[in-house]
């Protein structure tokens, strides 16, 4: 096996926009192979990829679209290689197909989404837009995992921590940033994984195994067709149980101050950091404010904010898209009367300013 | 006594019969595809990858590992595959509406790239699975199921030529070449040649004429006399490309 | 707020915002402060107004942008109109005195207006490519968000191959970071 020296030593803190990050990070998680097409805001973490990759023995392949970029990773993992791919907007719209076989075939697909503003071409700039596709795109059952990161430290953590959880689940996993994180730049440790006792979950191929097929052993036969609804329904069923069964294992989630909160505020992402920011400004002010910021935004943590929430007298969902993270939180929630209120800025950001004024608003 | 056909080593005589229609060119494209893989003794190393439309039927057909993909998404999949596993023969395998309409990006960007990968596409004028709509290889004034009245080609242009396509754009070294079920040895010679130039690091395309009795409606003299004299006629049986014109030097 | 700032820088492509707004941050991370940096970004790819948003803090840093800054710094007409939503009543807004016809545009509810000849210092007294560290001077002399000493450091990492070759850059640059600060520290008295 081919030897390269390991891309990080230990660790170290560094100043970086979030793409290059994402290229750190899928380095020292030992990635073998990125497929990309090009998009904005993704687009540097192909420039920084591609820098690195030959000196740390890795590939890279610009495909001619995002469907080829997403069916060649799924290529890769076939053939047993951590291989990953990066979009945005339409980028993500045309992934959606191949990730739909990868949930389907149970591939350990990992895919970066930068999200942008939406619908169509609209901004390259940033939302929370995508937070729906990336959980249930595709024509399936959503049997996705989904990390939405709220910064550079998250970026890094959560792309090494991807290729783990989709090579030990096998689903199709993603890391769900965004614009902002792409192209903004903050400190961040970057770190070899092994240093931090995180130990990479080997990848095997699923095709092109040593021995003549039908000879030495049997062939392998892999499809996502089923000629009946039976047949169908059967592979659904275990998958989604499987699903549901690991599903506590990987929920993920933070939360600060929620157990005397009487306006919870409910954000992910990015906007999480003026969520949190608004909090503790307005607990300065004696507003009894909490936070809850889901990790995993699929599987999401709905017993956890259940709880949370049945405690509290308003949850104040915030989000940089017209309802789509209120639409889970509500969904997660039903049955609780607390009342749920919004504040959505479709494709903009939102501020700790902001935020603090709506919480006053609704006292 | 009965003297049994021989089965190619390759087929996995558990997925026997097969799934196709009775008269359908596919398993004798799969046969030259088998001799071919066993001539040149790499079984072993082969991964087949099959779309969607007739082609999928042939997911379980061989003793070799086997993808079934998306509809005119095989390309890239054996692609994403032989990228990191360059030591495998990548063989693709698609119909005329995955490999000429939904999947022309990748077939003509693959071609481009030189990727190593064998594309083999099967050319029976229509889309067999969904019933027989037109495809971008339909003859002008041929009936299809959404051409009742005939292709017309003012309105949707001439036939695709897939293989003159692909060797004008394939680098030198690459193999093209278009056979046919009605001469299954000469298939099975262009599709071993196509697999060489895989093997010496290039891309080759083999697109195959192919019957369709069950959608074109005709009995066993009729399916003959079409693919003899209309597609053969139309779509020239032959090398397009072959290494040997690489330029020394 | 101890020694924290919200810094918006705008200009014209090619004044250099971009990388002073860089090279502040990252000297205030080297200080051990938070500090996040965003630029604005769209379809154009050259053109349009060039705008920075840096943010150096004690305090963990929320949206990478902001509603209101305390310092704007605007150094095109359309870099005025652009910025103008960023100024609130406490903030502290800096244009280039050489701008003409600008009068109308300028804010009316900023806590100060400076105008700084920095244009015109950099073209006659020191060397029009040193324009963006006059520039980097001034934020930092009306913020104080870094110490002379951290700016220098950070110049020094930037441009310290060019240093090298030619050792009278690194006093043109010193020299222009300190004309800045004295440009806004000037204006305040």
């Amino acid at each position: 096996m081919f030897m390269a020296p390991k891309p990080i030593e230990g660790e170290k803190r560094v100043f970086m926009t979030g793409n290059e990050v994402v290229a750190w990070a899928a380095t020292a998680a030992g990635a073998e192979i990125m497929y990309g097409y090009p998009i904005t805001p993704q687009n540097e973490i192909m420039h920084y990829w591609t820098r690195m990759a030959p000196k740390y023995g890795r590939k890279f392949l610009q495909t001619e679209d995002e469907i080829s970029a997403g069916f060649t990773t799924v290529g890769g993992v076939l053939a047993g290689k951590r291989a990953f791919t990066a979009t945005a907007g339409p980028g993500n719209t045309l992934m959606q197909e191949p990730m739909s076989m990868a949930e389907m075939m149970r591939l350990p697909t990992v895919l970066v989404v930068t999200q942008r503003g939406g619908p169509s071409t609209a901004t390259v700039i940033y939302s929370q837009q995508e937070l729906t596709m990336t959980c249930f795109g595709g024509n399936g059952e959503g049997m996705r995992i989904v990390y939405s990161t709220s910064g550079h430290q998250d970026l890094y953590d959560y792309t090494i921590k991807a290729f783990n959880t989709a090579w030990k689940y096998r689903f199709p996993t993603f890391v769900l940033g965004d614009g902002y994180q792409s192209k903004m730049r903050e400190p961040v440790t970057i770190y070899d994984p092994e240093a931090r006792n995180i130990s990479m979950v080997p990848a095997e191929a699923y095709m092109g195994n040593p021995g003549t097929p039908g000879v030495d052993r049997d062939p392998v036969h892999l499809r996502n067709t089923y000629n009946m609804e039976e047949e169908l329904l059967k592979v659904i069923n275990d998958n989604m149980a499987t699903y549901e069964s690991i599903a506590p294992e990987i929920v993920e989630y933070q939360e600060e101050e929620v157990e005397d909160a009487e306006v919870l505020l409910i954000s992910h992402g990015i906007v999480s950091r003026a969520a949190q920011g608004a909090m503790k400004l307005l607990r300065e002010e004696g507003f009894k404010v909490g936070y809850f910021r889901p990790i995993t935004v699929r599987p999401f943590p709905a017993e956890q904010l259940r709880e949370r929430a049945e405690k509290a007298k308003c949850l104040l969902v915030i989000e940089s898209a017209y309802g789509q993270l209120k639409r889970i939180v509500t969904d997660s929630l039903y049955g609780c009367t607390t009342t749920i209120k919004s504040y959505m800025k479709p494709g903009e950001s939102v501020t700790v300013e902001e935020v603090v004024e709506k919480v006053r608003s609704l006292y | 006594m009965s003297v049994q056909p021989q089965m190619p080593r390759t087929w996995r005589t558990e997925t026997k019969p097969h799934k196709f229609c009775p008269g359908c060119g596919h398993p004798l494209v799969l046969k030259a595809l088998s001799w071919a893989i066993e001539e040149l003794e790499i079984e072993e190393k082969v991964v087949f990858g099959c779309d969607i439309g007739c082609s999928l039927l042939a997911w379980d057909f061989f003793n070799l590992d086997s993808v079934q993909t998306h509809h005119g998404r095989t390309t890239p999949v054996i692609t994403g595959i032989k990228r990191v596993r360059p030591d495998l023969v990548g063989v693709a395998y698609m119909g005329d509406g995955g490999g000429y309409a939904i999947g022309s990006q990748h077939l003509v960007n693959s071609a481009m790239r030189n990727e190593k990968v064998t594309v083999i596409l099967v050319n029976n004028t229509q889309y067999g699975m969904t019933g027989g709509q037109m495809a971008p290889t339909t003859l002008p004034n041929q009936k299809t199921e959404t051409t009742p009245y005939g292709r017309s080609v003012e309105e949707t242009g001439l036939p695709t030529k897939g293989p003159e396509m692909v060797a004008s754009i394939s680098s030198e070294g690459s193999y093209v070449a278009r056979g046919t079920v009605s001469n299954v040895r000469q298939l099975k010679k262009y599709i071993k040649r196509a697999l060489e130039a895989q093997l010496n690091g290039n891309f080759s395309f083999i697109e195959a004429l192919s019957l369709c009795p069950t959608n074109w409606r005709t009995n066993a003299e009729e399916t003959w006399k079409f693919l003899e004299d209309q597609m053969s006629k139309y779509f020239t049986v032959g090398e397009f490309k072959t290494p040997a014109q690489k330029k020394e030097g | 707020m101890a020694k924290g700032a919200r810094i918006a820088l705008a200009g014209e492509g090619g004044q250099g915002v971009q990388s002073v707004a860089e090279i502040i941050t990252e000297a205030a991370y080297e200080e051990g402060r938070e500090a996040l940096y965003i630029p604005n970004f769209g379809v154009e790819q050259r053109g349009g107004v060039s705008v920075a948003y840096v943010q150096i803090s004690d305090e963990p840093i929320g949206s990478p942008k902001f509603k209101t800054a305390d310092i704007v710094i605007a150094l095109s007409p359309r870099a005025i109109e652009r910025t103008k939503k960023y100024v609130g009543n406490e903030t502290i807004f800096v244009y280039d005195a050489d701008m003409e016809g600008v009068e109308e545009s300028l804010p009316d509810n900023a806590a100060k207006v400076l105008a700084i000849p920095a244009i015109r210092i950099a073209k006659e007294e020191l060397h029009p490519r040193v324009f963006n560290v006059v520039i980097m001077g001034a934020v930092i002399g009306a913020t104080g968000v870094v110490s002379l000493e951290r700016a220098k450091q950070a110049i020094e990492k930037k441009l310290g191959y060019k240093f090298e070759k030619d050792p009278s850059l690194r006093e043109m640059n010193f020299k222009a970071l300190e004309y800045g600060m004295r440009l806004v520290k000037e204006k305040e008295l």
